[in-house]
């Protein structure tokens, strides 16, 4: 690398070039040497023509500080504050993952529908619930979602209508696939 | 020649000079006039704590009565800077405890503050009366304790945004029976349930009390005991806006807001109850700032309730107004000047909300006054962009930020270059700039050539090379704050505008492709400035120059090197020898 610093002016540096990015090796990063982390989103190799057109958006990684968010406001949903008892204030029930260290306790109100609340519960425990059937349930899924209800028994998510199953949801269990067979109609 | 202006006559007029350019262009005007104006300065505002010494300054202004002082780099707010980094504010209370006897006013923004800085500033200045620590961290209720117990004109105690470990709710008690002189108490931040009677007495005996800013754990059923003392209210934030449904709760509640007449503020709503909402309409028109930030309202009940605010200047709400909500704020709030957008589920992979690029669009239209802007959204396209440009010349801040890192154009599948580039190009007095979404080179071309008053750049996974770097450093005059992650800059475009970085604050760095030679080299051959090279990765010098630093803060001070670095932290030198903390 020229010491640019030492000549001042690096005519290459304020050359205005609207060229296609990627046409100018110089700019690249040296990707290649050991010792990078590169938690760089953007690797010297992407920067092509190609990249642009591409439609599918660069896979989901966790990245640090992105969105930024700050942290007192990540937690606004999840947070919701301890409001037990009566109907008017929300529907707070216990939600459990087998294997996962602790619990976590939702806001059955919150939700519209099945859907809504099974993507909800597998962004929250980073699981795959999968699609329920009547005839199958969840069969095949990593895990299965299951509540006990009002008579102590413990059910399978979507078995019955929505507010049929907010009013009588006591709480939430997500069991590992494996172990729920016998819950689905079918087995 | 020959007259003499007589130095009473000067420091008269100095005396109404506020404005710190101003003073600070007195002060050029020759030596005499810096030595008057020096003795009469009463407010001094540091914007970055490194970039001068306790010492210096109070050599300088002997006579100060009010700090402003801020700390840590925007992006620690984001996680982005390690534990530990410095912004410690002890030293600073230190040397003014002895300087400053008169002090009365300390506002910190994003420093560490200690339990021992806040008993030491309770016990060093007798007519304290104003602390105000935004985004602060490293104290507890404790250090509130000895603020409450031993400030006794105590105007201002604003904690907003802060860390406060909460070893007790009992600190509130400790204002003492005859302190009657808060104007502003803000709490929201702090998480423990404090003694209500005391907060009820302390309300109650305090006349001028202006600004009230609950934590959550004042409960709403309680909330009318405080209005009703306390009518003269401008500002409030409520605690949690929840309770079981029972009408006796309710027309208390209405009751206690139909009394407030002077309310213009409100926030807090957290776990918001939408029966209970109604309770408050009859303050809605006079309302000109609104806090809807924590409220997990649904659009009906969001719409339902801005539209009521005809006076509304300022919107903070989260992305559950969607595009119909912003449509009916675009039409009954025309005084509008301020719009923030959260994301309620930030980290979801789907967008969960019918929040797009149109709301936006709407307000931008229907709101004239329109001149600040934060909004997180799923999806942008240049004409939108160019449209809002076109609405709204008079932006002055504009913050996008798609949530999908690198998103292009959804109906063109193009780059936001054009957008922007219409932002900055149609925006002539934009100030503050935060863009995101696919943007190549070019954007950094259109905001060099237009953007001359913008004073802060924040960019992440953008651009293709070093000339978007350059476009940036050479072109924008007025830059003072440049925050760049995860961007292919390197080493180029830094050097070659190496002096640029002495007229601007600060450059934060990280994720780039800046190597630690180029690093070193900055470092030596500007004397003026601190380069700071942050990495966990261990000390740089156990790997090749040519390796990318993680992280970079390069600052200009007057203060030298800072001794209170942390481990990953290293200075490089004009001697580029590295010494370790």
């Amino acid at each position: 690398m020229e010491t640019v610093y030492e000549n001042g002016l690096n005519l290459k540096a304020t050359e205005l070039r609207l060229g296609l990015p990627g046409t100018d090796n110089e700019s690249q990063t040296q990707t290649s040497s050991p010792c990078v982390k590169n938690n760089n989103k953007r690797s010297s190799s992407e920067m092509d023509t190609e990249k642009q057109e591409s439609v599918s958006p660069p896979p989901k990684t966790q990245v640090v500080g992105w969105p930024p968010v700050r942290s007192y406001r990540k937690n606004v949903l999840q947070q919701q504050q301890n409001n037990p008892e009566s109907d008017g204030s929300g529907m707070f029930v216990k939600v459990s993952m087998d294997g996962a260290p602790y619990l976590r306790k939702i806001d059955l109100k919150f939700y519209k529908n099945y859907f809504d609340l099974l993507k909800a519960l597998e962004n929250m425990f980073k699981c795959n619930i999968g699609v329920y059937s009547e005839r199958e349930g969840y069969n095949g899924s990593e895990f299965v979602p299951t509540y006990e209800d009002k008579d102590g028994d413990w059910m399978l998510v979507g078995d019955v209508p929505w507010d049929m199953f907010t009013t009588s949801c006591k709480r939430l269990r997500i069991m590992k696939g494996s172990e729920a067979k016998g819950l689905g109609c079918n087995l | 020649m020959g007259y003499s202006f007589p130095e009473e006559a000067l420091e008269h007029v100095l005396w109404f000079l506020s404005s710190d350019k101003d003073r600070n262009s007195v002060s050029l005007v020759c030596k005499s006039w810096y030595e008057i104006e020096r003795w009469c300065r009463r407010r001094v505002f540091v914007g970055n704590c490194y970039a001068v010494t306790p010492e210096i300054v109070i050599r300088r202004f002997p006579e100060v009565r009010a700090l402003e002082m801020k700390g840590k780099p925007h992006f620690a707010d984001f996680n982005l800077v390690p534990e530990g980094w410095g912004a410690y504010v002890y030293p600073w209370i230190s040397a003014m405890s002895v300087a400053y006897p008169w002090l009365e006013e300390i506002k910190l923004k994003r420093m560490v503050v200690t339990d021992e800085s806040l008993e030491l500033i309770s016990k060093s200045f007798k007519n304290f009366r104003v602390l105000v620590l935004s985004s602060c961290e490293g104290f507890t209720t404790d250090g509130l304790a000895s603020i409450a117990a031993n400030c006794s004109n105590l105007r201002e105690l604003d904690l907003r945004d802060s860390e406060v470990e909460d070893l007790s709710g009992h600190w509130l008690s400790h204002f003492p029976d005859n302190c009657t002189s808060l104007v502003s108490l803000n709490m929201s931040c702090s998480g423990s349930e404090v003694s209500f009677s005391a907060l009820e007495r302390l309300v109650a005996r305090c006349p001028n009390l202006r600004t009230l800013r609950l934590n959550r754990a004042v409960p709403l059923e309680k909330l009318p005991n405080l209005l009703r003392r306390a009518p003269q209210l401008e500002e409030l934030g409520t605690g949690a806006y929840s309770a079981e449904i029972r009408s006796d709760i309710y027309s208390n509640l209405a009751e206690a807001f139909s009394f407030c007449k002077q309310l213009k503020g409100l926030s807090g709503f957290w776990d918001v109850v939408p029966a209970y909402l109604p309770a408050m309409y009859s303050v809605c028109s006079g309302l000109t700032s609104l806090n809807l930030s924590y409220a997990t309202l649904q659009c009906p009940d969001l719409t339902k309730l801005v539209s009521q605010c005809h006076s509304l200047q300022r919107l903070w709400v989260l992305d559950y107004i969607e595009d119909s909500g912003l449509e009916a704020l675009s039409a009954s709030c025309k005084d509008l000047q301020e719009l923030r957008v959260f994301p309620s589920d930030p980290f979801g992979a789907e967008p969960n909300v019918f929040l797009t690029e149109q709301g936006l669009v709407s307000v931008s239209e229907g709101c004239p006054k329109l001149q600040s802007v934060l909004y997180f959204c799923r999806q942008m396209s240049n004409a939108a962009l160019i449209t809002i440009a076109k609405n709204r010349p008079n932006m002055i801040r504009f913050r996008l930020c798609i949530i999908e890192p690198q998103v292009p154009d959804y109906l063109t599948l193009e780059p936001l270059d054009t957008g922007f580039g219409a932002i900055v190009k149609s925006c002539k007095e934009l100030r503050r700039l935060s863009m995101s979404g696919l943007l190549t080179d070019r954007v950094f071309d259109y905001i060099g050539t237009h953007a001359k008053k913008l004073e802060m750049l924040s960019i992440a996974f953008a651009g293709d090379s070093d000339l978007g770097l350059h476009h940036v450093l050479s072109g924008c005059d007025s830059l003072r704050k440049l925050e760049i992650r995860d961007c292919p800059f390197g080493d180029k475009a830094l050097l070659a505008n190496a002096a640029k970085l002495e007229t601007m604050r600060s450059l934060w760095m990280s994720s780039c492709s800046v190597s630690y030679g180029a690093c070193k080299l900055l470092g030596q051959k500007m004397p003026r400035l601190n380069v700071e090279v942050i990495d966990e990765r261990g000390p740089p010098d156990s790997r090749p120059d040519s390796c990318p630093v993680e992280k970079l803060y390069v600052y200009r001070t007057v203060g030298g090197r800072r001794i209170d670095m942390p481990g990953y932290v290293w200075t490089m030198d004009e001697d580029s020898t590295l010494e370790f903390s």
